[in-house]
């Protein structure tokens, strides 16, 4: 599946696109399919997102998982500060990246 | 001889947006560094980056208009090719052209640039703040302002 | 310590003011990214792999405590408590908000600080030696030249967009603290028959394609420092590579005219701008040189009570001579183990800014290796300052050890990264403090970057790891014999790479060749460079 991703022009968070907007969490996130470039194009020409671009990604435990460790990484946060990431209280959440 | 009607290349008058001379704006086409090197009566020539800007300095003083091309605002050997021809002694009209932002007006006007082309026009205000933004500066440019330096030491 | 005065404060000011004016045309979509990315480089700001990142210039690695205190109070106000001391003296905040930065860069400017130029294809933060003003072994202060050169490279007209970044490095001594000879230009001020004047290398620097600078220029006499330096850069803006951001920088250039060729195109421009009489007035640089004389040094004990173990070995490793005998540098390392080397948390910068206040004459200096020195400690402090420093979690006594990793943020961070840096360096860190072998090894530097772009220094570790993607995971590549110093030398890649794991494994198998085979004094360096790869590739491999 397609999945994208961007960061938020003014304050710059991680957000994915959940069909209708853009969401902090990846979970949100939805096969944008033959439209992912419409979709950049148009979201990011109106300043809803900034700097987005294509991630591959599958279905797994149904989560979207990115296929790249980078984007995985960007979807929780610093590995080496849980408590900064998205998932402060989920021990396990690293395991999902690495 | 280069036709400014069947050559697209060079800047007309009219498309000056922004002009700090007082004196008339050429208007004749401008020439590239080698047709210029080659052409003994044309007095207007457009440089690109990557041209060699020195080639000219035997020539300033037949030439009235130099254009200078930015086709990308971020390639900046067009700053150098500014101070190279306004140390030499040029002082005619140095014109840039192509894509000229408001963000590096004021770094061009300081390296002796007096006449701006974009290839989208401006926002006047936004230009207007660019051009009076710096009150002081820390460098020699080819203006005669003071550097800051001289400044504190006068 | 330089003090701004009307002008510098009025340049800081009007950079705040085009700055915000700048982020509300990108937000009113007034520009567009492409055309904005630039512009918030050249103010420090990134958009990094979760956030915004903003890098504020700490301008030849020198700091007051007052500014110490607001770096803290910024980590509070506009981030989430921390911040990242860098390799070039800088300090990075991982989760700034656009909308934010303009106050942000306001509430700098209140304190005589910036983010000007420490990202962008322009001239980055000058850097020098950590220990200037108090090393015992520099000819002088090398930062009145590299306040010069601050000032002259600040908002240069010409030269915003060169072909790619430009670092400088200035020192005063012999012995290189400063990775001198690695950056674009590295200066050294040198004394010829009784006058000073700078040597000048070109062309060095990490990155894809190390290399280290040759000299151009043996002499510049002071007068002509800026002259000389515009020269420089005029010649790289005109003839640096543009068609490929790889072979863009200056190194290239040099490598591919040739040093000679690269050295004579610039002494024609030199002498051309000699004419052109754009240096600032020699009166400038004493105005500048003012601002750097030594503070009020009181004699006192020169000798150091070290009946306390902890403290004595504290003593050893993380100080350094002063050129007054009742003082010493200290360094307070940003390397506990298994922490993120470079980090500090507010309560630590404010706390590490009270000290310098109480014992070091109100200053305090970043390190290239990501620690922070307190340049002029009483000899009769230290034990009183030690102990706040160890209460505090700051008091590891690692300096030049193993444990004293440089890592760049990495993927953690880093959009650019390929893989993590910080995770292998807490491993190492931990497996040498648990084994016990980290307190026999003695100097040993050691270097991770996540990518090959470089800014852990891999390439001038006595032991670098580079990481690297190997279809989709992370693999970490060995590098031994590199050296950022004086006797500065490229490492050299070990063979094929090594997991997560298998990398640990391997650094502490390069440990253990080095332990059998060294011989009387000798550092890891010198011992590989007497016995070579061999050994090395043998056991990790064999």
């Amino acid at each position: 599946m397609k999945i994208l991703t961007g960061n938020d022009l003014k304050t710059g968070d991680v957000v994915w696109w959940d069909g209708r907007g853009w969401s902090r969490h990846v979970e949100d996130a939805v096969d944008a399919g033959e439209e992912a470039e419409t979709i950049l194009a148009r979201e990011e020409a109106a300043r809803r997102v900034n700097v987005p671009y294509v991630v591959a990604a599958e279905m797994a435990d149904g989560i979207p998982r990115p296929a790249h460790i980078k984007d995985r990484v960007r979807a929780l946060g610093p590995t080496v500060r849980p408590d900064l990431t998205l998932k402060p209280a989920d021990p396990q959440a690293i395991d999902w990246v690495i | 001889m280069v036709d400014s009607h069947s050559n697209p290349l060079g800047s007309s008058p009219d498309e000056v947006q922004f002009r700090f001379r007082d004196d008339d704006p050429v208007d004749h086409a401008q020439v590239t560094v080698d047709a210029f090197l080659e052409q003994s009566n044309s007095s207007a020539v457009r440089l690109e980056p990557g041209d060699d800007t020195q080639a000219l300095i035997p020539h300033l003083e037949r030439i009235a208009l130099v254009e200078v091309n930015f086709p990308s605002f971020g390639d900046g050997r067009g700053y150098s090719s500014a101070r190279t021809l306004r140390e030499a002694g040029y002082t005619g009209e140095l014109r840039a052209v192509g894509d000229v932002l408001i963000d590096q007006l004021s770094n061009m006007r300081r390296c002796g640039f007096d006449s701006f082309a974009p290839e989208i026009r401006l926002d006047e205000a936004d230009a207007q703040a660019a051009f009076d933004r710096w009150p002081q500066h820390y460098q020699a440019g080819a203006d005669t302002r003071r550097t800051i330096a001289q400044l504190r030491h006068e | 310590m330089y003090k701004y005065d009307s002008y510098d404060q009025q340049m800081v000011d009007a950079r705040v003011d085009e700055f915000r004016d700048q982020v509300e045309r990108r937000l009113a979509g007034k520009l567009t990214e492409d055309q904005f990315k630039p512009l918030r480089l050249m103010n420090g700001l990134y958009l990094q792999l979760h956030a915004y990142m903003l890098r504020v210039a700490v301008p030849y690695g020198t700091l007051s405590g007052a500014q110490m205190h607001i770096l803290a109070d910024i980590a509070d106000k506009y981030d989430r408590g921390y911040g990242h001391f860098t390799t070039r003296q800088n300090i990075q905040y991982n989760w700034i908000k656009l909308e934010d930065a303009p106050d942000l860069m306001a509430d700098l400017a209140a304190v005589e600080m910036h983010a000007i130029q420490t990202s962008g294809n322009c001239i980055r933060n000058i850097s020098s030696d950590h220990f200037a003003g108090a090393a015992a072994d520099e000819l002088v202060d090398p930062r009145p030249y590299a306040e010069l050169l601050r000032q002259w490279s600040s908002f240069h007209p010409e030269f915003m967009y060169l072909p790619r970044k430009f670092k400088i490095a200035v020192i005063a001594s012999d012995t290189d603290r400063a990775a001198m000879r690695l950056h674009d230009i590295g200066i050294q001020i040198v004394e010829q028959n009784g006058e000073l004047g700078a040597a000048f290398y070109v062309g060095g620097g990490m990155g894809r394609t190390p290399m280290i600078a040759p000299r151009i220029r043996d002499f510049v006499p002071l007068d002509q420092l800026v002259t000389y330096s515009e020269a420089c850069l005029r010649v790289y803006n005109r003839h640096g590579r543009r068609d490929n951001k790889y072979k863009a920088r200056i190194k290239i250039l040099v490598h591919e005219m040739g040093a000679e060729e690269y050295t004579r195109q610039v002494e024609e421009e030199f002498a051309h701008l000699l004419d052109e009489g754009i240096e600032p007035p020699l009166a400038e640089l004493e105005r500048i040189k003012t601002y750097f004389e030594d503070p009020a040094f009181e004699a006192g004990a020169k000798s150091i009570d070290r009946s306390d173990p902890d403290f004595a070995l504290w003593v050893e490793r993380n100080t350094v001579r002063h050129k007054h005998d009742s003082y010493v540098s200290a360094v307070i390392s940003l390397k506990p183990v298994g922490g993120i080397p470079g980090d500090a948390t507010s309560a630590q910068m404010h706390l590490m800014a009270d000290l310098a206040a109480q014992y070091s004459f109100d200053e305090c200096r970043v390190m290239h290796t990501q620690n922070i020195v307190l340049p002029h400690v009483k000899i009769a402090d230290l034990h009183t300052l030690w102990t706040a420093l160890h209460e505090a979690g700051l008091g590891e006594p690692n300096l030049d050890q193993v444990g004293d990793i440089i890592a760049c943020p990495g993927l953690d961070y880093c959009s650019l990264a390929n893989a993590r840096s910080i995770p292998i360096s807490q491993q190492i860190s931990e497996r040498f403090a648990a084994n016990g072998k980290g307190d026999t090894l003695g100097e040993l530097k050691l270097k991770i970057s996540g990518c090959i772009n470089a800014c852990g220094h891999h390439h001038a570790g006595h032991i670098g790891i580079l990481g690297v993607d190997k279809k989709g995971v992370e693999n970490y590549q060995l590098l031994l014999g590199g050296s950022e110093a004086e006797d500065a030398s490229l490492a050299k890649i070990t063979g094929p790479g090594f997991n997560e794991a298998g990398i640990v494994d391997a650094v502490e198998t390069t440990a253990d060749v080095y332990l059998r085979e060294r011989e009387d004094g000798e550092r890891f360096l010198d011992t590989y460079r007497r016995i070579g790869m061999a050994p090395f590739k043998e056991a990790l491999y064999g």
